[in-house]
Order: structure tokens, then sequence, then C-alpha cells
């Protein structure tokens, strides 16, 4: 079972963080195998920002996102660069203020969540991704909980883990709401 | 490192690698996609008691570890594009000399400058004739984070074992790429140390070959006078030039890695047996390969895969082993495709100019060609 799933946004929004966290979730977390990668070739802050992660029970072969099974997206940009990546039927997991889907959508499950507001209520809107993680974690299950949030407290420096568990139950939460209307 | 699962990149597992395989001396001059292997090294080599030196460019660098190794320390340096093109004459004066080292080259988009931070394999045929001169290196190239920290140990123990340059291939794709890597306990991880004289130093002719065609090296310091000169050179380490001096040390140095060629070999052989076609691929590249051999054998047609892990010397026999039609997938535009060619007329090329690996959909449907 090879799991594919794309994470897009802009630079500093923490894409890539949140692609590192959720493979090394799956691969050391939950004992299956992992592949990230991310794209080098615009890391500056503002510019567009995207990282893959294949998740499999086997080795992972081709290590990059053929077809998406989840897209994840933080930016209006990165919804109109990365959309085609999503297979028919997958999931699209959005920032509702931040990226406003248009009709091409419309053959996707759409899950959204004001991941930017909620942070900025919280008190950072640096975490802004950890909510987006515990979303995702919420709706797609591809993960378990446990596993995403120990790779979250490996990444995160001690004295901001207070904040970002309030971020990740936060989007948590939501997600098991979202997923049961 | 402690034993136990990591995630790291393809970067990190080579620093690690090199570590566990007792390099404690780096000299290096940063390039993409290598950094992270400099930045690894910088932070650990001191917790190992090594020494991690940033020098002033890439020359230096390859200079820097060859002296080193004379001190009896195990050495590497990292590199990548126009870096290793500027280690390139130094290979030569370590290949003459006989000095173990470990050179990484994590393969990008060139010519030149080309695509710093995306995935080339154009450096495979560089990796062996790189410097002037006719002359024989070990080359690995493994296609996972895994691999790379266990084909490390291996390059290290060849580099020591034939007293020769090791050129150990990455690519950016496997450089940045983060997996989960087992590390293995202290007492599993097999080392090999260099040979060194048993003879007193009065006694001892440094570049005089033992029945394996390796001669011992001293510890420079020791006693031993050591003369490493880039000139041909007899057994005392003087410069001959003649004829005579070259035949013999040069066929030398080729003979005792083609002699010893089956022991420095690794190839997996996936899915090879009943084949009706095969792809030889390497690296990053060998990962697609692999799935579109499954989604071919899905379809019925019997593919398999020749993953070239030893790029040099050329593991020859295996390509002689199978008589199926052969297709090379690699990231330029042919080059190890004209070294299978030497050994079956039925091959054909399937390159990209760089910047990513093949989608397997374009492998698959070059198998399904080659066998219609």
């Amino acid at each position: 079972m090879r799991i594919e799933i794309k994470f897009g946004g802009l630079g500093g929004q923490g894409i890539i963080t949140a692609g590192y966290i959720t493979a090394k979730a799956a691969a050391i977390y939950d004992g299956k195998e992992s592949a990230f990668t991310q794209d080098y070739s615009a890391e500056a802050r503002g510019g567009a920002s995207t990282s893959e992660v294949i998740i499999s029970d086997e080795k992972v072969t081709y290590p990059q996102v053929l077809n998406a099974d989840y897209l994840v997206l933080m930016s209006q940009s990165a919804y109109r660069d990365y959309l085609d990546k999503l297979k028919e039927g997958g999931t699209l997991i959005i920032d509702e203020d931040l990226v406003k889907p248009d009709e091409k959508a419309k053959n996707f499950k759409i899950y959204k969540i004001p991941a930017t507001r909620f942070a900025e209520e919280i008190g950072n809107p640096i975490v802004a991704n950890i909510i987006m993680l515990g979303f995702f974690t919420a709706i797609t299950g591809v993960v378990s909980k446990d596993a995403m949030w120990k790779s979250i407290e490996e990444r995160i420096p001690k004295r901001f883990l207070e904040l970002n568990e309030r971020a990740f139950l936060k989007g948590y939460e939501y997600g098991e709401k979202m997923k049961k209307e | 490192m402690k034993p136990g699962y990591y995630f790291w990149s393809g970067d990190i597992a080579a620093a690690e690698g090199a570590i566990a395989a007792g390099c404690r001396f780096y000299a290096g001059y940063p390039i993409t996609p290598s950094s992270e292997i400099a930045e690894r090294m910088a932070l650990r080599l001191p917790q190992e008691g090594g020494k991690f030196i940033e020098m002033e460019d890439e020359i230096g660098s390859i200079a820097a570890i060859i002296g080193a190794s004379w001190t009896g320390e195990k050495v590497m340096t990292a590199t990548a594009g126009p870096g290793i093109s500027l280690m390139n004459e130094n290979i030569g004066l370590a290949a003459m000399t006989e000095v173990p080292i470990v050179v990484v080259n994590a393969m990008r988009g060139a010519p030149s400058t080309g695509l710093p931070t995306l995935i080339g394999q154009g450096d495979l045929m560089q990796a062996k004739w790189g410097s002037h001169g006719s002359y024989e290196i070990i080359s690995l190239y493994p296609d996972s984070v895994q691999e790379t920290f266990d084909l490390m140990i291996d390059a290290f123990n060849y580099a020591e074992k034939y007293r020769v340059p090791v050129m150990f291939l990455i690519d950016a794709m496997l450089a940045h790429m983060y997996e989960k890597i087992y590390v293995p306990p202290e007492d599993e991880i097999v080392r090999i140390e260099r040979k060194r004289p048993t003879t007193p130093p009065e006694e001892t002719l440094i570049y005089k070959a033992d029945d394996d065609l390796i001669p011992p090296m001293p510890r420079i310091g020791e006693g031993y006078k050591i003369h490493a000169s880039g000139l041909t050179h007899n057994e005392k380490g003087y410069p001959e030039l003649t004829p005579q001096a070259q035949e013999k040390l040069v066929r030398r140095l080729n003979d005792k890695i083609r002699k010893h060629a089956e022991e420095i070999w690794k190839v997996e052989e996936y899915k090879t047996e009943d084949a009706d076609v095969i792809v030889v691929a390497m690296g990053s590249e060998s990962r697609s390969v692999r799935l579109a051999v499954d989604l071919a054998r899905r379809e019925g047609i019997k593919a398999g895969m020749l993953r070239l892990i030893t790029i040099w010397p050329f593991p020859y026999k295996f390509i002689e082993k199978y008589n199926v039609p052969y297709i090379v997938a690699e990231i330029n535009y042919g080059q190890i495709y004209h070294k299978v060619r030497e050994y079956t007329q039925d091959v054909e090329l399937l390159p990209k100019m760089g910047g990513e690996i093949h989608k397997p959909d374009e492998v698959l449907r070059a198998i399904r060609r080659m066998v219609q």
C-alpha cells in the first residue's frame, strides 16, 4: 500500500517541516517505510515551497509523488501549481482563508480549516502548520495521532512545546468534528 | 551513534557511515548538494575525537586528506559538480602514490554549474577517467539512505585494503532525501585497516608490494623513509623516469584492482533469473526502474533489473551472464550504456539529460518496446 502526500504553500509557513514531521512519524513511530523530499529551488521566505511524503508498508521505490492521494495546501499559488498532482477522487486539505478552490476541484473530497486564523488565536501564526498536521492526522488517519505528536515533539524546541501541543490538538479536534459532518 | 533507528538524509548517512567506518579527518569545501555532509562532519567529528577543516577550495580539500591519510587516519572529503572537476588532479596523485582516501561526489545536473539542486548522473565515466593517465580506482553508488550508510563502511574498507581512492557516488536526490535507517551495534561493524610494514625502517622499501600487489603503508613520523611522489617511482619511492619503471608501477596500480575485481563487485540482481529483458540502473534512478519492473511483471512481461552498486571496476560478468536484451537507464546521454555495449550488442539507451529521474511509466514504455 503506497500513500502519496504533497504539501504546498509559501516559504516560512513550515511546509517543509510539515512534510518532514509526517514522514518521520510514519517511519520511526508507526513502523512503516517512508521517503521525504523537498523542493530546494525556492527556499526564500515568501517564495513557493513544497514537500512530498511517500508512505508504504514496503521499501519505497519511486521516492516522489506520481499521483497524490492527499494534497495539503496553504496558499493560492500552491493551489494553482499543484492541483493537477492530486489523483482522481483524492483528498484536498486547505487553509480556507488562504486557498479558494474553483470548479477544477469539484471531483475531490475537500476538507477546510482556518489554520492560520486559529494559530493567531492561540498566540502565534507560526504554528499554523502544526494545526494543519493535527487536522491532517484526524482526517486521513495515515499516521497515528501518537506517532505524529512524537514526531512534532522531537522536531520542536522544548520552550515551544506547550504552544505546539495546543495547536496540534486544536487541529486534531477540528478535524474530528469536520469528519463527522 | 547509538544503535537504533534514525530518520536521515543521504548526506547525513554518508557522514555517519564514514564515522562508523573509522573516518576521523575531513577536509572540505561545501557545495550543493553535498554541503550537509560537511555540516554533519563539522558537528560530529570533534565529538568522536576527529578533526574537521573547512578548506579554501576543493583542490586544498583533497590535498589535505591525502596528507592526513599518511598519518594513518581514515580520511574523507565530499563535493559535487564543479568541485569534483577541481579534485580530479589530486585523485590521480592519490592513485599514483597509493593513498587510501574516500571522495563523495553528490552528482547534480551538469555540465558546469548546471542544476545545483537537482539530480544528474553525468559523472559516472569521470569517476574512473577524471584524472590524466591510465589507472584504476574503485567507485560505489548506493540507492537508498540505508545503503549509503552500509556501503560507506565498504568504501573505507576497500580504500584501506587496496590503498586506492574510492569515489563514492550519490546523487542530488539521494543526498537530500530522508528515509528511515538502522544503525547497527558497534560490534557488528566490520572495519579493515591498511597493512603496515612488519620490517624495521632500515630494511623497508615503502613501495615494495606483497604478492597481492599491495605494498604495506607506513605511518609518517614513525621512522620510515617516506618519499611519496607523483612522478613515476621505484620501490624506494624515488623518481625513476624510465619506461621500465613506468611499466612496472602503472601495470601494478591497475592490476591490484583488476585482479581483485570480483571481490569488489556488488550488483543487485532484481527478478533477473527468468527475465526476458533487463534494465541496468544505478542510484536513485534504480528506484523508478524497480517500480517499472514490478509494473511490467503485472502485465506479464518478464522484466528484471541489474542494479550496479560497484560501478568501477565495471562488473562486466553480470552483463555477460544474461543472454537477453538490455536497456540502460541513466541520467545522462549515454555513459554506462557504452560499457554495457562492450559485452552485448543487444542494448538500448534510455537517457535523460538531468533534473529528475525517469518516471516509472517512461521506463515501462521502454521495457514494452524491447519485448515487442
